[in-house]
């Protein structure tokens, strides 16, 4: 791959950062170098736009996979301008990148020329600074706590690079003058959390939705960034709170793999069972909850009892209901529970009885057939370009399994299938979570009776330094693709942490398949890809 | 629940002392009886939940916790109609005014419980440039709940705490009722100065 | 069977006799009398509805239900109602502020009116006149008014979806409701409440009209639920979607009318399914069997009517709490393209059954 870049584009470095390819280049080619990736080598998903401050300069990494062979490749573009930082966008390329790129500017302050909307996606309009930088100033009294309400407008700006080589900012409309427009949230029972959707309806038909994030952002990164590594990893757990232990898992890896540590088969087994149980809870959860979201609230306290008897399991080992923090650097906190296996034989007993009875109670019903087939239909190229992952993704025929697409832990030697179905409409994305729920207690009746012996946290040094350079890992959330982002500068902390969401996505999805759609179909949409806010968020 | 389980009786003991100096005459004080009854029998959750918190308040409504016992689980989408608001995760700066809009929509007597630490002080987030260092500054708290995030007993008991908070309050009459937000602004701007 | 009419005259009687009152007074304390007791019974009611749905539901889905305020929680709905009558009545700005204050009494109105016209027992039925069920469909309807009015007035988009939303429902269901009740109404032969209890006399109509009365009282139960703007068709108030629908702005006492209305308003479209299927306050009779059909008489006709509509409004709330809500271009197609054509159908079936003499 290196020679075929390196014939059609001279100026670029290369390095190997990570077993990953990172291709550095200027500004002026990366466009050029970013459509021969995407149409000749395949790299048709983008997996993040990780924002930059090198101190001298500014700049972004691109990660991109193939869908073809999976293969990676990164690209880093930079400037050293740090006033009116350009760099120019790939919006038109990757439909996700005119989100990432709003999330860069929004931290980093660096523009995108050629990115149709550039407004700031998490902080509000008026905010000052920008927080991922270095030299920001966290005490800025203009950025202070204040009740008034914030400056809204309906215009957008976009950056045009003129025939002259410079760049002219202008306004562009979000809202035709004439538009109905509906606030729906931040407050809203169906947007799951604090997102906001403005909706333009057209009498019950959607026109176009402009979704508003920032509502819970808190600033993970930063927060991380004056952290050592191990106190980074609370934060995971109240990201996607549903997927705690896979996200601690996922961090943990990664920096495991940095330092060089290896863990216990037993602790590894470990988590991998954690990951699958908190997959069936999040799973029954979605189901509650979507159900709930279309009017059937009987069902949310059907799959609760499931969640709650998988609640007792894990607090019994780790001690809490929702906030785990189980999985540490090294292995996990504590060993598991003397009932755990017990425990868990008897959820696996009830489990395919529950399921049955929720597809008994709802998925035959002929109202919940109607309202779910044929709505929002993703296609699989569309899921691919704005990066859906997860169950949402994999039910638009795109096989998306990170635990098999890039297996790591243990998962390589596990039998399970990965559940790809074809239809991409909001049924296909419900039966396609049941299905995951009974493949999860696949893997753990394979797991519950060959939890190898030994010892459950291999000794780390208390403070865990990591050398020099960068990582990036993908894992497998409940919710999709979860992607950890380390670089280090060899000290305790991390230089930047950059947690790549799959619920972001989700979120940017929600405008281009409901347009067309009823305002029942927008909460049947958002409740059948199901978002969590604080994890778009951070 | 016996009166010796609670924690805070010292609390409520002087709420009632205060009642008891004040004094009140009997039909007035009967009316009051009545309607007390009624608001700490009655509290209706609005619907609001920012983050973690927010799951375990479903929980609290599901079987094994079912706050339906007492009467909680009208949970009510419309600020309007409901009696508290359970804030129930981290507040940020860019949700601050919707909330403190949330609260004054909220029709009086209006409460608020400030669940789980993010809620309290901010939390694991204290430090962060974009999060609310506890509610506290923007809306009157009635109970706090602290916890990351708070079990759902430890909710239980929060609520039944306002319940017994309500019960000791005035409807006629000036002693021990809620403040008025007047009063309470001037409050805090003493505080300020 | 005892007749309470024979209670009612002597009360009568004994006011215009004993006291010696004028017939006009006489007529005035009774209607003051009967419409105290209607209000009291009215609150009473709603008041036990919403009780017994908060139990249902949550037996429903596995819960215990109230069972904290007084015994088994029977004074949970007390309590909620003596909070929402004091609770702050939230003016707003911008609003039409008539329109906005009239709208909760135009739907409380509209239950109340029709409330009076259900014949509540033998000779227990405050006015009886020989369009009672035309009445009854006409006053009901008014309910739609005061949805479509608080929709309005509120200035509010949602609830302005709400409303609107109301109106397509309630226009189109009312179309079913009305042509399952004339259906019924062909086979009583009368459009009198008390003529159509009589008329079942021998045998309720849910068993002698044969399918068409089946037929008719399955329509009738859809359209009844999508009356009421209830689960699965509660897509003016869809929580979900729309926060709380047309009354998302009303506070207090206003919301506890719209509430209030909601579970009365299930009563009566209960009521009304018990008086034109199940024969209202009449016992189950069945032809030929004398001594049972005795032993049935000596239970009060009252508990018979009301046990019939509250067993009835079980299955509505079971609907509820089963169902997932549909939407509005699925609810508009259930009502125009089946359920009135197989009404239309059904009507011109009873009215075969009727002029061949089929019914049983």
């Amino acid at each position: 791959m290196q020679e075929q870049i390196a014939k059609l584009f001279p100026q670029a470095t290369f390095e190997t950062v990570d077993n990953t390819l990172t291709v550095t280049i200027d500004d002026a080619h990366w466009h050029d170098l970013a459509t021969y990736l995407r149409d000749q080598l395949h790299m048709d998903y983008l997996v993040t736009i990780v924002g930059m401050d090198w101190v001298t300069s500014l700049g972004c990494i691109y990660y991109m996979m193939s869908t073809v062979d999976n293969k990676m490749v990164a690209a880093k573009v930079s400037t050293t301008d740090r006033v009116n930082p350009y760099i120019t966008s790939v919006a038109d390329l990757w439909a996700i990148a005119g989100i990432y790129e709003r999330e860069v500017y929004d931290f980093f302050g660096i523009i995108f020329v050629g990115n149709p909307d550039m407004r700031r996606l998490f902080l509000n309009i008026d905010w000052k600074g920008f927080p991922l930088r270095k030299d920001y100033d966290e005490n800025d009294p203009r950025n202070a706590v204040s009740i008034e309400n914030e400056r809204q407008t309906d215009d957008t700006y976009t950056y045009v690079r003129q025939a002259d080589g410079s760049v002219e900012r202008k306004s562009v409309p979000v809202f035709m003058p004439d538009d109905f427009v509906v606030n729906i949230g931040p407050q809203h029972p169906a947007t799951h959390g604090v997102l906001r959707f403005r909706t333009a309806v057209d009498g019950e038909t959607i026109k176009k939705i402009d979704v508003y994030m920032g509502y819970i952002h808190r600033g993970i990164e930063k927060l991380c960034e004056s952290l050592t590594y191990p106190q980074t990893l609370p934060f995971m757990d109240r990201m996607d709170y549903f997927s705690a232990h896979n996200y601690h898992h996922g961090l943990c890896a990664t920096i495991e793999k940095a330092a060089g540590i290896t863990i216990s088969d037993r602790a590894q087994v470990i988590r991998v069972m954690m990951d699958e149980l908190s997959r069936i809870a999040s799973h029954c959860l979605f189901i509650g909850t979507y159900c709930m979201d279309l009017g059937a609230t009987t069902m949310l306290f059907y799959t609760l009892r499931v969640r709650e008897q998988i609640l007792d399991i894990m607090e019994k080992t780790c001690g809490a209901r929702m906030t785990f923090n189980y999985d540490c650097i090294g292995g996990v906190m504590q060993d598991i529970a003397p009932d755990f296996v017990a425990d868990v034989k008897a959820l696996l007993e009830i489990l395919p009885k529950n399921i049955k009875e929720y597809n008994k109670i709802f998925t035959g019903n002929v109202i919940a057939r109607n309202r779910m087939e044929g709505v929002g239909v993703l296609s699989r190229q569309d899921a691919i370009s704005y990066g859906i992952t997860g169950p949402s993704g994999r039910a638009s025929g795109w096989a998306c399994d990170m635990r098999k697409e890039k297996p790591y832990s243990i998962y390589s030697q596990l039998d399970f299938r990965q559940v790809v179905a074809e239809e991409g409409d909001s049924m296909a994305r419900f039966k396609v979570r049941l299905q995951e729920m009974e493949e999860s207690a696949h893997i753990l009746e394979q797991l519950v009776d060959n939890i190898p012996e030994g010892e459950y946290c291999v000794k780390v040094p208390k403070m865990l330094k990591l050398p020099k350079g960068a990582w990036f890992d993908m894992y497998e959330g409940c919710r999709g693709v979860f992607g950890v982002y380390v670089e280090s500068d060899g000290t305790t902390k991390p230089y930047r942490l950059k947690l790549v969401p799959p619920c972001l996505n989700l979120a940017a999805v929600v405008d281009h398949i409901t347009r067309g759609e009823k305002i029942a179909d927008l909460i049947t949409i958002g409740g059948s890809l199901d978002y969590i806010v604080p994890d778009m968020d951070r | 629940m016996p009166y010796e389980a609670w924690k805070d009786n010292e609390y409520i003991e002087g709420l009632v002392n205060e009642l008891r100096e004040n004094g009140t005459n009997v039909i007035v004080g009967t009316f009051d009886k009545l309607i007390n009854w009624g608001r700490s029998n009655s509290i209706w959750p609005l619907t609001f939940a920012t983050s973690c918190c927010g799951i375990e308040f479903v929980s609290l409504g599901a079987a094994r916790f079912d706050m339906a016992r007492f009467g909680w689980e009208v949970a009510r989408a419309s600020p309007r109609q409901a009696d508290f608001m359970m804030v129930a995760g981290t507040i940020v700066n860019r949700m601050v005014p919707v909330f403190r809009r949330l609260y004054d929509q909220l029709a009086e007597p209006k409460y608020v419980i400030a669940c789980g630490s993010c809620a309290i002080s901010g939390g694991p987030f204290r430090k962060s440039y974009h999060v609310a260092k506890g509610i506290e500054d923007i809306v009157p708290v009635d109970v706090f709940v602290p916890g990351c995030p708070p079990r759902p007993e430890a909710m239980i008991y929060g609520i039944m705490q306002l319940s017994r908070k309500i019960k000791v309050e005035r409807f006629f009459g000036g002693v021990n009722r809620q403040q008025k937000r007047q009063e309470y602004l001037n409050l805090v701007q003493e505080k300020q100065s | 069977m005892q007749d309470f009419a024979v209670i009612t005259n002597w009360i009568h009687n004994f006011l215009v006799s004993t006291l010696g009152c004028a017939p006009w007074l006489a007529v005035t304390i009774e209607c003051v009398a009967v419409g105290v007791g209607l209000l009291l019974l009215y609150a009473l009611l709603a008041l036990f509805y919403i009780y017994f749905e908060r139990k249902v539901c949550a037996f429903f889905q596995c819960r215990l239900g109230p069972n904290r305020v007084g015994p088994w929680g029977l004074l949970q709905s007390f309590a909620d109602m003596f909070k929402i009558l004091i609770k702050e009545l939230i003016e707003l700005k911008n609003i039409d502020k008539f329109l906005f204050a009239l709208a909760p009494y135009l739907v409380i109105i509209a239950s109340m009116l029709a409330f009076a016209v259900l014949p509540w027992g033998n000779g227990l039925q405050i006015i009886d006149f020989n369009i009672g069920i035309f009445f009854l469909l006409a006053v009901s309807s008014i309910g739609v008014l005061g949805i479509l009015l608080a929709g309005w007035s509120s200035n509010n988009k949602f609830t302005l979806i709400g409303a609107l939303r109301s109106g397509a429902q309630m226009v189109s269901y009312e179309l079913s409701i009305g042509l399952s009740v004339v259906t019924m109404v062909c086979l009583a032969g009368t459009m009198s409440v008390t003529g159509i209890v009589e008329a079942q006399d021998r045998l309720w109509f849910i068993f002698s009209g044969h399918v068409s009365s089946i037929i008719a009282f399955i329509i009738y139960m859809i359209a009844g639920t999508a009356e009421t703007n209830r689960g699965p068709f509660d897509l003016p108030e869809a929580e979900s979607e729309l926060t709380a629908g047309y009354h998302t702005e009303y506070s207090g006492i206003h919301f506890g009318f719209f509430y209030l209305a909601e579970y009365l308003n299930l009563f009566i479209i209960s009521g009304v399914a018990a008086l034109l299927f199940f024969g209202g306050w009449m016992p189950l009779h069945i032809p030929g069997w004398d001594a049972f059909n005795n032993i049935m008489d000596y239970i009060p006709s009252v508990v018979w009517f009301v046990g019939k509509a509250i067993a009835l409004s079980f299955i509505i709330i079971w609907f509820k709490w089963t169902f997932p809500r549909l939407r509005i271009d699925h609810l508009l197609k259930l009502e125009w393209k089946y359920l009135l054509p197989i009404n239309l159908f059904n009507l011109a079936l009873m009215v075969c059954i009727i002029i061949f003499g089929w019914q049983i």
